[in-house]
């Protein structure tokens, strides 16, 4: 009896005494709105915005209600962060591996990247890229065309649009060879498992993903065209582009940003899984005649991945959370929307701020549940 | 007997005590800053004219003298404010949360903003209205000439927004809006070429094309797309502290139509004009009801000076606007016009 209320007494003080904390916060946040005229709701998520997003991802309109104006910033948060990860990763590992490059240009090359980006602060490099290299850039009737036909200009990276006639048709392709390259990779597992054979599943795949949407072409009537961006006057000195896809000078500096600093932490990530796999494996794997390429796909890599992933993880909340500092420089991201013009224009900080760090939060705790997913599938199953 | 006596004492005491600091009790937020030494004034980041601080930390502005005036009143020394720059989406949180007393932060009175968010206005200081800025190399000279695709810098968090997109829906014209958080954000992106057209009111519009690196390369149209009344901003529920910065406004305004001036101000009192001698505190008890002595109203005047002088020191003189505009005195064809202290 002693032993127990030893053993839960603490626990559940602890516990009273967090309930008490939030209880107090709570009622006094109560009484001080009560004393202000504030009132406390989240029904004005149904109301009209009545203010403009830069651009947004699904049609958006100033006659949407609140939480549509919610729902298009979100999107626009995943976004720079989908970009950011996708490019922080493709860096990341190459400047990862660099690093270890036997060649004394690369590898230093690499490690002085690694060093510079990760050791200036991360606001400074988005006003940076933001302030000084993109505003650098000429204005819409002075760019030059890059391959003839996109224009990098200081309202923004204006690139031709695709038009596509049966998409469908051509996502069916698509799907079709995604599929045709699972069977023949277990297809092929099964040969080398029974019979000891080796099929090129490489070079199938790679067939097969662009022969099947080339013959959607051929045979399946689909037909892509491009909507160019073509110079529009506004007056007489101020021009802009029409048609195409303009991507807002304010998107390509924060991706960047994103991608160059969170890339060295995640070549660090490499780097450390990579050394991490002792010699001798390597030795092992060479002394029963594999080559190269197999010992890095086979018996480095697997191993490797699984110091790489947990702190990758890491990496990637970073990013997610470090896109909310758009606000600094204007891309429309949940701060700067929601948190910002709708906050303002509401006056309900509490709710809408609570609904932001909820969003975060959740975010946050997606990508770690995804991460910790594939973690587990790459993870040594022990039998 | 001597019981007796030492008890009436201290009622007495005690009755006048309470007497004195009625108005004090009632209003926390005058009981603080009395205690604390200084007013709490809210301002903006740097608007010219508004409240804008030089080299040395000094801030000067109309904005600023409505919170120079309010220290003048309860704390009798116009220099005892500590000013907060705040962005606009920080302005009515730093208020509501009581990190500031008064908002003085060319903030347009709206029904919405008056009646959902806890604040109160007090009253305007200044008439304006959203107008655009464009590059005079452009051509335009007036927004019917506003063609699909325009993309507009602006706050972030104001009335500007909104004012815009009524704007462009009703002429059915696309746009782009880029909106930053700092004033200076959205004036060096304009500058850059980011946007075609700067849109705010218009006396920011004037306040900070002095900002950009040429100034005469730049013109307001002249279309006026809203109106924006301007004016301080209290927290709700110190109905004291809400008379007291309406009245210190109040006061700076009627000086002006009765010609009282911070150089005149002590010769006044002996002005045959009763009105004109219960605004520099010599007849009639004016402070009491807000817990202030008598003189309350002639310091403002002596420390800050009226409207008129401070609009001439802060706007008039320093090129941004020199014509008052509705800003003029209602005797005087503008809009200016205030109910009587008496």
């Amino acid at each position: 009896m002693n032993n127990k209320i030893k053993r839960f007494l603490p626990q559940i003080l602890t516990l009273l005494f967090v309930i008490l904390i939030f209880g107090f916060l709570t009622f006094n946040a109560q009484i001080n709105m009560d004393n202000r005229g504030i009132d406390f709701g989240f029904g004005f998520l149904k109301q009209e915005a009545s203010f403009d997003i830069q651009f947004s991802l699904v049609e958006y309109d100033g006659l949407d209600p609140y939480w549509w104006a919610y729902v298009a910033a979100l999107l626009n948060t995943l976004l720079v962060a989908a970009l950011g990860i996708i490019f922080c990763t493709i860096l990341g590992v190459i400047v990862g591996v660099a690093r270890l490059s036997p060649n004394y240009l690369i590898r230093n090359a690499a490690a002085w990247y690694v060093e510079f980006f990760r050791n200036i602060p991360l606001l400074l490099q988005i006003f940076f890229w933001y302030y000084a290299a993109l505003r650098a850039l000429p204005l819409p009737q002075d760019a030059e065309p890059l391959l003839g036909v996109s224009y990098m200009t200081i309202k923004g990276f204006y690139i031709p649009a695709m038009v596509w006639g049966n998409l469908n048709i051509f996502l069916y392709s698509l799907l079709c060879a995604i599929i045709g390259i699972f069977v023949v990779r277990i297809y092929a597992k099964r040969l080398q498992e029974n019979e000891g054979k080796q099929l090129p599943v490489f070079f199938i795949s790679i067939g097969l993903i662009t022969i099947l949407p080339f013959l959607s072409f051929l045979l399946g009537g689909v037909t892509l065209d491009f909507d160019l961006p073509v110079l529009k006057e506004l007056s007489a000195t101020s021009f802009t582009y029409e048609g195409g896809i303009g991507l807002p000078p304010e998107l390509i500096a924060l991706t960047l940003a994103l991608s160059l600093y969170t890339a060295t932490f995640v070549a660090e990530c490499v780097r450390a899984g990579i050394q991490g796999i002792s010699k001798g494996q390597k030795e092992a794997a060479a002394s029963i005649g594999l080559t190269p390429n197999q010992i890095l796909k086979l018996v480095v890599m697997p191993q490797a991945l699984r110091i790489i992933i947990p702190p990758t993880t890491n990496q990637y909340l970073n990013l997610t959370k470090n896109s909310s500092l758009a606000a600094a420089i204007a891309y429309p991201d949940l701060v700067l929307v929601f948190a910002g013009t709708a906050l303002m224009q509401t006056g309900k900080a509490i709710e809408i701020v609570s609904i932001t760090m909820l969003t975060y939060l959740t975010l946050s705790l997606a990508i770690a549940a995804l991460m910790n997913w594939y973690n587990k599938r790459i993870e040594i199953k022990e039998k | 007997m001597k019981r007796l006596t030492s008890l009436v004492a201290i009622l007495a005491v005690t009755f006048t005590f309470t007497a004195e600091t009625m108005a004090a009790k009632k209003s926390k937020t005058l009981k603080n800053t009395q205690k604390k030494g200084f007013v709490r004034c809210g301002v903006s980041q740097g608007l010219p004219g508004f409240s804008n601080a030089d080299a040395s930390g000094n801030w000067t502005g109309v904005d600023v003298d409505v919170c120079r005036a309010v220290a003048a009143a309860v704390l009798g020394d116009a220099n005892k404010v500590k000013f907060t720059p705040l962005s606009a989406k920080e302005r009515f949180t730093a208020l509501t949360s009581g990190e500031i007393d008064i908002l003085s932060r060319n903030t347009t009175w709206t029904l919405s903003r008056d009646a959902d968010i806890g604040l109160t206005f007090v009253g305007v200081n200044f008439y304006d209205g959203q107008g655009f800025m464009v590059r005079k190399s452009s051509g335009i000279t007036s927004t019917s000439q506003f063609k699909d695709g325009i993309s507009a810098c602006t706050n972030l968090g104001t009335t500007t927004e909104l004012n815009m997109r009524d704007f462009f829906n009703s002429k059915g014209i696309s746009y782009t809006p880029v909106t930053f958080e700092k004033a200076d954000e959205v004036v060096a992106a304009y500058d850059a070429g980011r946007c075609d057209t700067y849109t705010t009111d218009k006396s920011g519009l004037a306040a900070q094309r002095i900002k950009l690196s040429s100034p005469d390369d730049h013109v307001v149209l002249p279309e006026t797309i809203s109106k924006e009344p301007l004016g301080p901003v209290v927290r709700q529920g110190d109905a004291v502290w809400e008379d007291i910065v309406r009245w210190s406004l109040n006061t700076m305004i009627e000086a002006e139509e009765y010609g009282i001036t911070s150089a005149n101000a002590d010769s006044m009192k002996t002005s045959d004009n009763p009105a004109i001698k219960r605004l520099v505190g010599a007849e009639g008890e004016m402070g009491a009801a807000f817990g202030l002595d008598n003189e309350w109203n002639l310091r403002i005047i002596k420390q800050v000076g009226n409207y008129g002088e401070s609009y001439k020191r802060n706007i008039a003189d320093t090129g941004i606007l020199p014509d008052r505009g509705p800003n003029e005195l209602w005797t005087k064809g503008g809009i200016l016009y205030v109910p009587p202290s008496r």
